[in-house]
């Protein structure tokens, strides 16, 4: 067992359906469409023998859910795009590597479970990754969920507890996040060519994180967490997590060698595909503004201590 | 042709476990049973729709969240699984869901012209929602009647929780006119819960009763509060104070089911039949019903 996990590349995409089912209906679709194939040809290129996806359409509540069906087959079809198409899937999945992961988050503490159900609704942002980054399955793939309750020190847990399966299991990993930046979407059915980011401010944000992804401050992001989620993020759930779990699973630094393949609008939402491989120089650490957590300890029931 | 109208209106929660516990053969886990004071309130409720006269039920959902408008299914017949992504143990339900897609067309087509967001949904693959099964199923377990499914449109995280019930209160009326042209008989239901924080730990044995309680007191006390004014017919109250109840209690109300159920129902002033409340994994559920007739409104619970 080697005691650093080995990483050879982290993605970050978004979960709308229309660059798989609708790439000719407008330019910056298609352009996604370009850069998700670019993205698979150079995972192709490696050696990886595991794709973890952190989707942020698959909602948890029962603590992480960890995907674990050898092969699940299905249809799926999107709640509000289900006009686009339908998505028809038979994915290859790596259930070592998900009851490896399950024993590694209860050993942090958390609470996690495996999925291995025939029909078990695998999520519209995790359907078109895998479609479009692995379409033959060449990779075995892992799905974890995100819990809607969850906050900064839960995700960075499970990112670290991911990296310790990875390392038990000597995975050389691609690394996937599915998630919007800006994800406001317009409230009406908009002609495809009249797509764009919602407003100037979500554009002027999604620039702004995309700057540090080009320059590879990953961990700059996540320190920027909160920031986003208070600026660009439509709050469904509590926290932007993506980016604590991704930096988390990837190491906690700023030494990447970023790209950011596209950026282009989803229905009113911002929608990049960013490629960061690591490596030796960077940015280098920057201020950490908040405590690194090892081991997760729960909801700390601050009702019952204390003052009352 | 007879001026259609809403003979019943239900809150009518769907968390899985209820029909988990109740095995129907449809459900492939097998429960040794749990939250009977919801079941047996959905039992007494189920024979109550028997003796009514109705030719759909119309269920709003939050588990068809949708933010793009509100969204009606637009095909006869939906056969499928249905696999609850949050808890996949407790259920994975063979359905058979017949539509009434003249008056989905009929509720569509009267939202639109009052200038509602709206869309047919007509993708044969589509699968409908568990919050709407566990809903119609324990209020209708023989599946003998049609259904309409709306979608829950998320204003409530776009714009804010009295946004979402302006948006609902339109929507009930846009409803309630479609139904009333079309001179059916129809069963609402607003399929959700009251407080829904819910538990992020479960149970070895989902069911066991030992573990069962309510998330925290104040989630309780606005429960009651609700539940109360319900009782008292005091429904325009209700959605008043919803958007503060939402706020400190993360009610699942925030969906719009309610709102548009009452507002669809011209905001009841008599007496909710109260049939049970339980929590479910720390989320607050009460089962009731709005009889419009005085004669069949019954004194429940």
């Amino acid at each position: 067992m080697s005691e650093e996990p080995e990483i050879v590349l982290g993605v970050y995409v978004p979960p709308h359906p229309h660059p798989l089912l609708a790439p000719d209906q407008n330019e910056g679709w298609g352009r996604l469409r370009d850069a998700y194939d670019t993205c698979r040809q150079r995972i192709e290129e490696t050696d990886a023998d595991l794709m973890l996806i952190y989707s942020t359409t698959w909602p948890s509540i029962i603590g992480h859910q960890i995907q674990a069906h050898p092969k699940p087959v299905f249809t799926h079809v999107d709640d509000d795009f289900h006009f686009l198409g339908s998505m028809p899937y038979e994915f290859r999945m790596d259930a070592e590597y998900a009851e490896c992961f399950r024993d590694a988050c209860e050993e942090r503490g958390l609470h996690a479970r495996t999925v291995s159900y025939d029909g078990f609704p695998i999520d519209t942002g995790s359907v078109v990754a895998l479609k479009l980054l692995n379409p033959d399955n060449r990779i075995p793939a892992c799905i974890v969920s995100s819990n809607v309750y969850s906050n900064r020190a839960e995700q960075i847990v499970l990112g670290k507890a991911a990296r310790d399966a990875m390392s038990k299991l000597g995975k050389k990993v691609v690394v996937v996040v599915v998630a919007s930046l800006s994800n406001r979407m317009f409230t009406e059915h908009i002609d495809p060519s009249d797509d764009r980011i919602h407003s100037a401010k979500d554009d002027e944000w999604n620039r702004k994180i995309l700057e540090f992804f080009d320059d590879g401050r990953l961990e700059d992001i996540s320190q920027l967490s909160r920031d986003i989620h208070g600026q660009i993020r439509v709050s469904k759930v509590v926290a932007y997590k993506p980016a604590w779990w991704m930096a988390a699973t990837m190491g906690q630094h700023n030494n990447y060698d970023g790209e950011v393949l596209a950026y282009e609008a989803l229905h009113g939402a911002g929608g990049a595909v960013i490629q960061l491989t690591p490596a030796k120089g960077g940015v280098g650490d920057k201020e950490f503004d908040e405590d690194d957590v090892e081991y997760y300890h729960g909801d700390r029931s601050v009702l019952d201590k204390g003052m009352l | 042709m007879a001026k259609g109208e809403i003979v019943l209106g239900c809150l009518a929660p769907h968390p899985p476990h209820v029909v988990y516990a109740e095995n129907p053969e449809q459900n492939e886990p097998f429960s040794e049973g749990g939250w009977e004071a919801l079941r047996w309130g959905y039992h007494r409720l189920a024979r109550k729709l028997k003796d009514i006269d109705y030719d759909c039920i119309v269920v709003l959902t939050p588990h068809w969240q949708t933010y793009c408008g509100t969204h009606f299914l637009g095909l006869d017949r939906f056969q499928n699984i249905s696999v609850d992504p949050i808890f996949p143990n407790l259920f994975r339900f063979h359905h058979d869901i017949k539509v009434d897609v003249e008056l989905a067309e009929a509720m569509h087509d009267a939202a639109a012209d009052s200038g509602i967001i709206t869309k047919m949904m007509r993708n044969p693959d589509f699968r409908v929602d568990y919050g709407t099964i566990v809903s119609c199923h324990m209020l209708n377990s023989s599946w003998d009647k049609p259904i309409v499914t709306i979608s829950s449109n998320r204003a409530t995280h776009y714009y804010s929780n009295e946004v979402m019930n302006e948006q609902a209160m339109a929507l009930g009326q846009a409803v309630r006119e479609a139904i009333e042209a079309s001179g059916k008989k129809v069963v609402l239901v607003a399929s959700h819960s009251l407080s829904h924080r819910h538990f992020v730990t479960e149970a070895p044995l989902p069911e066991d009763m030992s573990r069962e309680h309510i998330y925290n007191h104040s989630q309780y006390v606005w429960d009651m509060k609700v539940i109360d004014m319900m009782r008292r017919g005091e429904m325009q109250e209700v959605i008043d104070v919803l958007p503060e109840m939402i706020e400190q209690t993360m009610a699942e109300a925030e969906g719009g089911g309610l709102t548009w159920m009452m507002s669809a129902m011209g905001m009841p002033d008599y007496p909710a039949e109260i049939y049970g409340y339980q929590s479910v994994i720390g989320t607050g559920n009460a089962i009731a019903s709005w009889d419009p007739n005085e004669s069949t409104r019954e004194l429940v619970l």
